[in-house]
């Protein structure tokens, strides 16, 4: 056991083997000494790191529901504000707030909304395995593509996911944040950098990270960091942050491999290569991908 | 404080997930480079580098042999291969 790494997040947790979620708290976690106090709302990295009676939180963390995880959060952060005007507590906790991409892009996102809005301080991690994973793999705002889920499965009639995923960076820029940026699970050094970053910052500060699932993508336990890197590389998963509204782009592979390489790792897409009929959808998912890319360099360019 | 639903971390009420997986992963020091990368990819952090034994040393490439070496905790290991995949050198083999 690694004592630097579990001073925060012990193990012993029911994560997936190979999943990539504890890397990516421990990641973000590990970019403050100062004290923290860990939300999260429910979702894979919830349901198995406190299963009752165990939990393998070494710091104080809050249980939430689906949609308040934000909310939740608000209000310790109110609570921090009394407590130092009163002089109770000498220094304010960092907060940060976990939840996958059903808890943010759907369920959660009016209290976070809110939260962002009002302006208080604290971090809001999403990480982004594009569906509700800890219940079957349905379909959430954030599935790409063309992707086979439970709730939208490919078939006969359809080839799974029919609308493009939302562009939840966009959706949150919307609230004149600070500090915004988008990383992925595979390239931790870059994250690293980016949650210092956002920690440091008073103030509402988002992250939105990458973070395959190798039951739902449905690839082998082994290649979490290969896909989320491939995914970096066809293009799929630029790299960037947005300070201040500008926009910074941090990776953009300038000769991208073809999306067939990021597809075919998984099973999910696996329907896209078997059947000829749906090879449109693999022209289409590339198509949004190099538009997505010329708009970011775009939006750099100008701001 | 430990009171009705507030709990606290205590490692031994942890489920034992080292029994997952039927693969382990065995680090060659032969080829062990100490160069880390396995280590923060781990998702159970079961990874800590530590010094070379000296019959670890004795099997070492000559330019890594005062680097540190990756050492698996097998308690909470799930087995995942995720190491043997992430090493540059592979070091690391998955083994029944």
């Amino acid at each position: 056991m690694n004592k630097k790494l579990t001073e925060k997040l012990a193990p012993g947790h029911s994560t997936c083997a190979g999943c990539g979620i504890p890397a990516i708290v421990r990641t973000v976690l590990g970019a403050t000494e100062d004290p923290i106090i860990v939300a999260s709302a429910t979702g894979c990295l919830e349901v198995t790191t406190t299963i009752y009676p165990y939990t393998a939180w070494k710091v104080p963390f809050i249980h939430n529901a689906f949609e308040n995880a934000a909310a939740t959060m608000s209000g310790v952060e109110a609570a921090q504000k009394i407590l130092l005007k009163k002089g109770k507590i000498k220094k304010k906790a960092k907060l940060v707030v976990f939840g996958g991409d059903g808890g943010t892009t759907d369920i959660g996102l009016q209290s976070l909304s809110g939260a962002l809005e009002r302006g208080h301080d604290f971090l809001y991690v999403c990480y982004d395995n594009g569906g509700y994973m800890n219940t079957g793999g349905q379909r959430s705002g954030a599935t790409p593509y063309g992707a086979d889920t439970e709730t939208e499965p490919a078939g006969k009639e359809s080839f799974g996911k029919v609308r493009q995923r939302k562009d939840l960076m966009e959706i949150i820029n919307g609230h004149g944040l600070k500090y915004l940026a988008q990383a992925s699970v595979g390239n931790l050094a870059d994250l690293e950098k980016k949650a210092r970053k956002a920690l440091e910052i008073e103030g509402p500060t988002f992250l939105l990270v990458l973070q395959p699932c190798t039951q739902v993508w449905k690839y082998p336990t082994s290649q979490y960091v290969n896909v989320a890197k491939l995914a970096v590389e066809t293009n799929f998963w630029p790299l960037y942050e947005i300070e201040d509204g500008k926009y910074k782009i941090n990776y953009i592979n300038e000769n991208p491999k073809p999306i067939e390489e990021f597809l075919k790792t998984q099973g999910r897409f696996k329907h896209l290569f078997k059947n000829p009929d749906n090879q449109h959808v693999i022209g289409e998912i590339q198509r949004a991908v190099e538009e997505n890319v010329a708009r970011l360099v775009k939006k750099s360019q100008i701001s | 404080m430990e009171e009705g639903a507030i709990i606290k971390n205590d490692l031994k009420k942890a489920p034992k997930t080292g029994d997952w997986g039927y693969l382990k992963p065995e680090v060659d020091p032969a080829k062990c480079i100490g160069c880390e990368t396995c280590v923060r990819f781990c998702p159970d952090a079961c990874i800590e580098m530590k010094k070379r034994a000296a019959e670890e040393k004795e099997v070492s490439q000559e330019n890594f042999r005062e680097k540190e070496l990756a050492h698996v905790d097998l308690e909470f290991c799930k087995g995942c291969g995720v190491c043997a995949e992430v090493c540059p050198v592979k070091a690391i083999s998955m083994k029944k």
